[in-house]
């Protein structure tokens, strides 16, 4: 059989992702791509290979899933509760699964976007240079029970390597830079913005997601008959009712509500991966501060490979425990359990 | 049109986030402004930037996406005025190979549910709303929102209503939407806050064919009103019964 992955059973609106399509901004086409970029970059790292190679995006849960062949496959994003063949699996780490084996992944304990990454990368269709589903523009679907993900040929084999755990699964305070329809936004509201803590509405998606407060409406004068301007990930636009939605990779390429500034890329895997009612701040900083921000994430993800640590072993997590000779606290060479 | 104030507007360079530029030609919509931000932008797209990652029109902005820590803002900044410089970019000659495409247009019923809100909006009667909709003659001047989907204009001057305060929960693939002197015809169901007039059969993106996006900004376009039988005829038409003829 040809290497890939057997669906089994799959959390509704999970689907193939890289790091999406650039040049189609202006036929319409927003960049897309996987919600948490950084978690498709800790995944390449985990596997040695390219950033390129599209992952299973998977919201708020995983799925069933069978492999066709040997397989390395990595869990990055919000971790989940996995299993192979019922042994348990450490998220953000790189795993080697047999042939025939099951890899049962279950619900977020923290975060919204969990994603499995295979060696080699999905090797779905490239469709406008990407392989990542764009489910706003039409391009790919989501992926259902019963499909076989093709997997591309893995020129590698390491595993068993992790990568430290991350605290972006739980909202915090994201920063904000000033954009070109700030000024639309009087002094008073601009502060109320600052000063307010916000909720993550349940209704959220690739698109973006809806901020949920108290306050009475955060809508500028004269909103509604503004032309009608390019959005960039990050935008916080604000709908006639006042209402904020942080947009996202997959939003729409041009809007006409007016956006009261941009969170910024730095802190955009933290915006994505918060989890509904989760809550969320947000501080303007000046460019200066957003800059090195910026250059603080590039770094990271430069460093990501030499970030790799071997996969130590739980004791709790090994199935032959019992194999061991604890009491006498010698273990003898020959137990099972270092066949493991 | 007001063309005369467009002239007198000088482009425009300001921050859009911390990755983005945005060099706009006007602040309100301009044949002029329109043109030379389709222009400009190919002109930027042209000149290979390095750092630069990509470059799109909106109706009289260019947005330009770069590497805020490889090329820096004020450096891509000067770039920008040094291109701007180069020519009149408000007379810049139309993209060439335009088209004049006239689409089958249901108007109101229960499938276009708005058309009777928004003649109110415009001080219109429903007949005169859609004699005025169905003759205008109005010109692609942006692709964006979706994929392959066009902003339209310029519609007479009654139609310059405010979009809703509430979003329209979905409108389909199709759909013919008015605000503030424009159409937006929409390529894929989406929520809007435009006010959906019209229903067209008419597939803007095919994401599996070689020629994906059907309209290019410059095409001009007619909504001609026909009946909810005559439209449902164009149901397997990916063109929707839409007559194309070249300009020249």
């Amino acid at each position: 059989m040809t290497r890939g992955l057997i669906v089994h059973r799959i959390a509704p609106g999970s689907s193939v992702q890289d790091m999406g399509r650039s040049g189609y901004r202006a036929f319409g086409v927003s960049r897309g791509g996987a919600a948490d970029r950084l978690a498709l970059a800790e995944g390449a790292a985990l596997l040695g290979q390219s950033t390129d190679c599209a992952a299973l995006e998977l919201p708020g849960s995983g799925g069933v899933f069978e492999a066709t062949a040997p397989l390395r496959i990595a869990l990055t994003g919000a971790p989940m509760r996995a299993s192979l063949d019922g042994a348990p699996l450490v998220w953000n780490a790189s795993h080697a699964v047999p042939a025939n084996a099951r890899i049962e992944i279950g619900g977020a304990t923290a975060g919204s976007y969990g994603y499995l990454h295979v060696g080699g990368g999905f090797d779905v269709p490239l469709r406008l240079g990407s392989r990542a589903a764009h489910l706003a523009a039409g391009i790919g679907a989501v992926v259902q029970a019963g499909e076989v993900l093709p997997v591309g040929e893995d020129t590698r084999s390491e595993t068993g390597l992790c990568l430290p755990p991350d605290t972006r699964f739980d909202g915090g305070t994201l920063r904000m830079v000033e954009s070109f329809q700030t000024g639309l936004f009087n002094e008073p509201t601009r502060a109320q913005f600052a000063e307010t803590v916000f909720t993550r509405d349940a209704r959220a998606n690739r698109m973006g997601l809806r901020l949920e407060s108290g306050v009475d409406g955060f809508a500028p004068e004269g909103g509604l008959n503004i032309l009608s301007e390019s959005i960039l990930p990050g935008d916080i636009q604000v709908t006639g009712d006042g209402t904020p939605y942080l947009l996202l990779g997959e939003s729409q390429t041009t809007g006409g509500y007016p956006r009261i500034g941009t969170v910024i890329p730095a802190d955009l895997p933290r915006a994505v991966q918060t989890p509904a009612w989760g809550r969320l701040r947000f501080r303007f900083v000046s460019r200066d501060e957003a800059l090195q921000a910026q250059t603080r994430m590039q770094e990271y993800l430069r460093n990501l490979t030499r970030s790799r640590q071997p996969l130590v072993r739980d004791p709790s997590q090994i199935r032959d425990l019992l194999g061991y000779q604890l009491i006498s606290g010698v273990t003898a060479g020959d137990a099972p359990g270092t066949k493991e | 049109m007001n063309d005369l104030t467009s002239r007198s507007f000088e482009p425009v360079i300001r921050p859009a986030g911390l990755d983005g530029v945005l060099v706009s030609f006007g602040d309100a919509l301009s044949e002029p402004a329109n043109r030379a931000a389709l222009a400009f932008s190919a002109s930027v797209a042209r000149a290979g930037i390095d750092g630069v990652e990509e470059c799109a029109p909106s109706l009289v902005s260019v947005f330009v996406q770069f590497d805020p820590v490889h090329l820096g803002y004020d450096r891509l900044a000067a770039r920008l005025t040094a291109l701007l410089q180069d020519r009149d970019w408000y007379a810049a000659p139309m993209p060439e190979g335009r088209r004049f495409i006239r689409v089958p247009t249901v108007y109101g019923t229960d499938i276009a549910p708005q058309l009777g809100e928004a003649a109110e909006a415009a001080g219109l009667s429903v007949e005169q709303a859609i004699a005025q909709l169905s003759e205008a003659r109005v010109r692609v001047q942006t692709i964006g929102f979706a994929p392959g989907q066009p902003y339209l204009g310029l519609l007479p001057e009654a139609w310059d209503i405010p979009r809703q305060t509430a979003l329209t929960k979905s409108v389909p693939e199709g759909a013919l939407v008015v605000a503030i002197r424009q159409f937006v015809l929409f390529s894929v169901s989406s929520p809007t806050g435009w006010r959906h007039v019209g229903q067209t059969a008419l597939k803007l993106f095919r994401p599996d064919s070689d020629t994906p996006f059907f309209l290019r900004p410059g095409d001009e376009v007619q909504f001609v009103q026909v009946s909810p039988d005559v439209m449902s005829r164009h149901a397997d038409d990916p063109d929707g019964g839409a007559v194309i003829e070249a300009i020249r």
